[in-house]
């Protein structure tokens, strides 16, 4: 053997951890810098570009008001962004790029909440896109078809409600992804299981009346889907509902991805 | 230094890993010798904290890996070349790790070149490389924080012999300047060379260890009679066992001057007697593996 006159080779436990900053940038980075991931971004643009499109072209220029507009923009990137946020999640598995990930910052609970700060930005940016996109559209109309009534009207309440149900919506994905590791499994059971509970509940008539208030996700989001503001009891319904379809699944994900294997 | 003390791991009622004990010294390449499912990956896995250790304990330089901060800086780790994002290219992953140890990005191109990817291949998916590319982006990767201790699990595999040769060269230089090296493999020749400590595990137990010399020292002897048959029975009266090897020879545990005495007494004619070396190794190999009911454990000398 080569002699050697190295000091032993200890670890220096006082040296500075990844910033939780910079964990956010890199998966502000992963989210972007593949193919899948790209195109799904830039598929919530083109998506609302379209959509003001075919409001201009098609619609009756009565409905072509700012609320209108932010508001259709809102359904096709309610379906996307937790879809966005299911692959943040379920990719480290799928992709097998955990191995690394986990390796180079061990303390995983602070790589979950990078990827939850990722999503959430990229959901208040969806939510900029389709501002943006509903105000090009109202301009353009009002170009178009002269005076709309109402044209730029929208409520706070209309604003707030909406980008509150995509947050939800979001981190249930982000949820649902961390309890089932599976890509496709979580799209298919964000999806899913909210329709199955409505089917059963509609057979059950003790469930549709005790439960479906309260536990049903669509029905205590269904007041908050207009623009109009909501009394206590439906926040009550909402907080409930959002317990259990949110809080709950990202707790017990959480515990899981504590204690499980990283393969 | 990585230590590992009386590590298990258990998967429901299959014991993965069974009482496992081993130190890597600094300044060493630490040869981890197993056939495949022998427990090898598990013990990097449980060493890296990815995998939760049933019972005993994995340090380095007397921490948890998980008490490591910024471990990739001070720790550099290999577990599974294929385990990238297919659809990122060689050098966007290098940029992430890079990133998130806080390197600057010309520390992405050092390791390119130190590996030999070209520009053009690191422009490259992942999908789209051989597994001997992607062993050398591993490489790189683990390279990439200029740590002081190396984990890497079967490194060489998918590595064409000019890829492994450098490797070789590699490790040696690195532990030459003091580093830490733990090195895993299912072939023997791949690890013989450059490991100064080995290895052996089977069936989740450490079978053998020592440096080769030593393991050497007790591969025990080669014989080759003119009948075989003759010669195992003579073998058998004396108390010694043998395995016959493809070519008529007989491996046996016993020293020549042994297996000398038994022949000469039983009047059998031997055409060849010598230490069994590197093939002896090998035998002993496989048979240590294999066997994983074998009580007996082979010590060269303390760790």
């Amino acid at each position: 053997m080569t002699a050697t006159i190295a000091a032993p080779v200890t670890v220096d436990s006082k040296a500075p951890g990844i910033p939780w900053v910079r964990l956010v940038r890199i998966e502000m980075r992963k989210m972007v810098d593949t193919r899948a991931g790209f195109w799904l971004v830039l598929g919530i643009v083109i998506i609302s570009a379209l959509i003001t499109g075919a409001m201009l072209i098609w619609s009756d220029p009565r409905n072509l008001t700012f609320g209108q507009m932010f508001g259709m923009m809102n359904i096709p990137t309610g379906v996307l962004l937790p879809v966005l946020a299911i692959l943040l999640v379920t990719g480290e598995r799928s992709q097998r790029t955990g191995l690394v990930t986990y390796t180079l910052e061990p303390r995983r609970s602070r790589v979950v909440s990078a990827k939850l700060a990722t999503s959430l930005v990229y959901a208040v940016a969806a939510v900029l896109v389709a501002l943006a996109f509903g105000a090009i559209g109202t301009l353009l109309a009002g170009a178009f078809h002269g005076d709309i009534p109402n044209h730029w009207d929208m409520t706070w309440a209309g604003l707030r409600n909406s980008g509150m149900l995509q947050l939800i919506a979001l981190l249930e994905g982000f949820g649902f992804a961390m309890v089932i590791m599976n890509s496709a499994a979580a799209i298919v059971g964000f999806f899913a299981l909210p329709t199955v509970w409505t089917i059963i509940s509609n057979i059950v008539p003790w469930m549709h009346e005790h439960l479906e208030p309260w536990a049903s996700l669509n029905s205590a989001e269904r007041p908050f889907q207009s623009g109009s503001s909501v009394a206590g009891d439906g926040w009550a319904h909402l907080g409930v509902a959002v317990a259990i379809w949110v809080a709950l699944p990202l707790l017990v994900g959480l515990w899981r991805l504590a204690r499980s294997e990283i393969k | 230094m990585i230590e590992v003390d009386r590590l298990s791991k258990r998967y429901g009622t299959f014991l993965a890993v069974d009482d496992v004990s081993f130190v890597c010294r600094p300044g060493a390449v630490t040869g981890f010798l197993g056939p495949n499912g022998a427990g090898k990956s598990t013990t990097m896995r449980v060493i890296a904290g990815l995998t939760p250790a049933s019972s005993g304990r994995a340090t380095i330089s007397g921490r948890h890996y998980h008490d490591i901060p910024n471990p990739g800086r001070q720790v550099g780790v290999l577990l599974d070349a294929s385990a990238q994002h297919a659809g990122r290219t060689g050098r966007e992953v290098l940029t992430l790790g890079a990133l998130t140890m806080g390197l600057p990005r010309r520390r992405v191109d050092e390791m390119l070149e130190l590996v030999s990817l070209t520009p053009s291949e690191s422009r490259r998916r992942v999908r789209d490389y051989s597994l001997g590319m992607r062993q050398r982006l591993g490489i790189a990767h683990a390279l990439l924080g200029d740590p002081k201790i190396l984990i890497l699990d079967e490194p060489a595999n998918g590595l064409d012999p000019a890829g492994i040769h450098w490797m070789r060269g590699l490790l040696r230089e690195y532990a030459d300047q003091g580093g830490t090296v733990l090195l895993s493999s299912h072939l023997l020749h791949e690890v013989e060379v450059i490991a100064d400590d080995l290895l052996v595990i089977g069936g989740g137990r450490i079978v053998a260890r020592g440096s080769k010399a030593e393991l050497l020292e007790g591969a025990g002897t080669y014989v080759r009679p003119l009948s075989p048959s003759l010669l195992l029975s003579a073998l058998a009266a004396a108390g010694l066992s043998a395995t016959p090897a493809p070519d008529g020879g007989l491996h046996t545990g016993a020293s020549a001057e042994e297996v000398g005495r038994a022949a000469a007494a039983a009047s059998v004619v031997l055409l060849e007697l010598r230490p069994a070396g590197t093939a002896g190794l090998e035998e002993m190999f496989l048979q240590l593996t294999s066997d994983t009911q074998r009580e007996s454990v082979f010590e060269g000398a303390a760790v």
